[in-house]
């Protein structure tokens, strides 16, 4: 049974990972990336990891596809102009690069020599991979890397919203700005308005 | 299945995703193709886990996926930026680091 299951899920997260480079909608690959996490998930359940399996869907296929979908709902599907995709030779190196890459990686793993890799795994206590046991692991063994964690999330928080706000204020792209993103934007004064709800609207209304 | 099948499929989604950072021009792609890459690393981690029968592979993976959010949150927003400021969404025409 945990045979059918590894092949369906195996062949749906490469199938997945194909649609993401395969296709040229932007959209449609955020969707087949959906797909190929789902399937990934599957696999790490059959690895008895299933905090992480749960994790995998909730954060990944869930909070941080919906900003892939938003983020290239913004900027425009036809993102990439048509006929001016990558030379058939860029095509075919990269091809080969892949293949290259994945004999290497086949001698590299399987043949190491590793006898556990010819195995089922090691036996492992009751309560391996659920919550519980993860959630241990993380407040004693590994809570220097769990903090650490926390405070990188918040500085990427705060450096997404640095960089993707209206650095100009309202007057950006009316009066030609630079095309350039600097550090020196941070610095400049400001137009009236910045910084404020009235800003995402685009405009501002001057009371007298 | 054997480990070592897991560490089979783990290399070829790596592979994939490889071949689509070189092959694809879309910014936002190549950040789609860069998850791949971190998932299949993922997916060899999880499996080594297994393999020993301990969890701290499977935490080394949770940090793993933390990671991978900061890298969208602060890729996507570098792509707005460079789309409020009319600049090609292409990681061709991308040549130069201005300061």
């Amino acid at each position: 049974m945990s045979t059918v299951i590894f092949f369906i899920a195996a062949i749906g997260a490469i199938t997945g990972a194909i649609g993401v480079i395969v296709l040229q909608d932007p959209f449609y690959s955020v969707l087949a990336l959906v797909g190929h996490l789902i399937s990934l998930a599957a696999l790490f359940l059959l690895l008895r990891a299933e905090f992480v399996a749960a994790a995998q869907v909730v954060v990944y296929a869930g909070a941080v596809m919906v900003l892939y979908v938003f983020v290239v709902s913004y900027v425009g599907r036809e993102a990439a102009p048509l006929g001016q995709n990558p030379g058939r030779g860029a095509t075919l190196g990269a091809f080969a690069c892949g293949i290259a890459l994945v004999i290497e990686l086949f001698i590299a793993v399987l043949g190491s020599g590793l006898q556990a890799i010819g195995s089922d795994g090691a036996p492992y206590v009751a309560g391996f991979g659920t919550p519980e046991a993860i959630g241990k692991l993380l407040l004693t063994r590994f809570l220097a890397p769990f903090e650490i964690a926390s405070y990188l999330l918040l500085v990427a928080a705060v450096g997404a919203v640095t960089l993707a706000r209206r650095r100009g204020g309202l007057d950006e792209g009316i009066e030609g700005a630079p095309p350039t993103i600097s550090v020196a934007d941070l610095l400049r004064p400001r137009p009236l308005g910045t910084g404020t709800m009235a800003e995402a609207g685009g405009r501002v209304e001057v009371e007298q | 299945m054997t480990i070592g099948w897991y560490l089979a499929v783990s290399a070829l989604i790596f592979a994939i995703g490889a071949g689509g950072v070189l092959v694809r021009r879309n910014p936002l792609v190549v950040l789609l193709c860069l998850e791949l890459m971190l998932n299949a690393a993922n997916l060899a981690l999880i499996g080594f886990a297994r393999m020993w029968g301990n969890g701290d592979g499977q935490v080394f993976a949770l940090i793993v996926m933390v990671v991978a959010a900061c890298e969208v949150t602060v890729g996507l927003g570098l792509i707005v930026a460079m789309h409020r400021r009319r600049l090609p969404i292409d990681v061709d025409e991308m040549r130069e680091l201005q300061g």
